[in-house]
């Protein structure tokens, strides 16, 4: 913890700010992908232990859709966009206006999944560079990755590089949802503990709480 | 009968009927140890292979598979077991986005599945059962009173080992 420990509300507030201008461009992203409001929570920014971050998306066993990429450069960082599965569905329908014409639980195609990927692609895309622009920093997406499991599972692989450091994450979480809420998702955003400097002094705040 | 929970980088011992269960493993690897004269179990939730990757002197010991493993031997021998008595059991270890290749974290399933293994084997601990790689995570439930392990995933169901 002792990592985090200096951290005032000030910092926290800045952090949420990050989170409310990242999240903020992918929700316009998004918006204008299916055409529908879309709308987003004030984002939160939690010190977590490992085990209380797959509780933000309904639990470790909860079945969701995931877009996950790598952060590189000045601020590194992992970031998810994870939907539930049925908004991953509802998503999709809303894209391509194709109706249901499968039973819910099937798995999805090859296109769909394709075109989920694409979705995390743009949307991650469009929050980091929003954020890059903001802090001045360089920051780039990798190639994204797609899975399709237990949200436990996947969000355990955004802590391994967390996990030599410490037992906490500090995670920003930005929920979102479309007006009549059939599709709802989250972005996390993970910065590697060492960014967490970069950032702040990227944007002018100090690190010792006292503000 | 209780259900214990073990969490990410976690490990605890358990007699029958009290059953041990972690949720979400993907690149992790829940590691069982079994005394089936004694019916006790043990449980750890590997999150990483080696302690020397730490940074810093104070770790978790149960995030590390060689620190980890000696610990659930202890504690199994501390509940009464003795460590010639001991199975093992393993599933997880896998690689949750397949398409990511190249760099180290992203191999870190197979990673910690092979020193999980070499550690059970410098202990003498005779591995019976093990469902580690591919791509799915899994959620692990050990009864200390059958030696059963029922390992959950998404696509495949459930299935006893």
């Amino acid at each position: 913890m002792s990592f985090f420990s200096n951290f005032g509300e000030f910092q926290i507030d800045v952090l949420r700010e990050v989170g409310n201008i990242g999240a903020g461009n992918a929700a316009t992203a998004l918006s204008k992908l299916i055409q529908k409001e879309v709308d987003m929570k004030v984002p939160q920014v939690k010190i977590l232990e490992f085990d209380e971050i797959a509780d933000f998306v309904g639990g470790a066993e909860a079945l969701v859709v995931t877009v996950f990429l790598r952060v590189e450069g000045d601020c590194p960082g992992n970031m998810f966009f994870i939907v539930d599965y049925a908004s991953a569905r509802n998503l999709l329908r809303k894209l391509f206006g194709i109706q249901e014409t499968v039973e819910a639980d099937e798995q999805l195609s090859e296109m769909e999944l394709s075109a989920l990927h694409e979705i995390g692609n743009i949307l991650a895309g469009s929050y980091l560079s929003s954020l890059a622009d903001f802090t001045n920093l360089n920051m780039q997406p990798s190639v994204p990755a797609l899975a399709i499991d237990m949200a436990g599972a996947i969000l355990s692989y955004g802590l391994i590089e967390l996990g030599n450091s410490g037992d906490f994450a500090l995670t920003i979480d930005t929920a979102f949802f479309e007006g009549n809420e059939e599709v709802e998702g989250h972005f996390f955003l993970l910065p590697d503990p060492e960014s967490l400097n970069k950032l702040f002094s990227a944007l002018g705040v100090p690190l010792d709480g006292n503000y | 009968m209780e259900i214990i929970k073990i969490g990410m980088a976690d490990l605890g011992v358990s007699k029958s009927p009290d059953r041990l269960r972690t949720t979400g493993l993907g690149s992790c690897v829940g590691v069982v140890l079994y005394d089936a004269s004694k019916k006790i179990a043990g449980m750890a939730h590997v999150m990483l292979p080696d302690s020397s990757l730490a940074k810093g002197n104070e770790f978790n010991i149960g995030k590390y598979a060689d620190t980890a493993i000696p610990q659930l031997i202890k504690e199994m021998e501390q509940a009464g077991s003795s460590v010639k008595n001991l199975i093992a059991k393993m599933a997880g270890g896998a690689q949750m986005f397949s398409f990511l290749s190249g760099n180290d974290t992203m191999r870190i399933g197979p990673r910690n599945v092979e020193a999980c293994k070499t550690m059970l084997k410098e202990a003498g601990i005779r591995i019976v059962a093990e469902d580690t790689g591919g791509n799915c995570g899994r959620t692990i439930e050990m009864d200390p009173e059958t030696g059963i392990l029922q390992i959950r995933t998404v696509n495949q169901g459930v299935k006893d080992v």
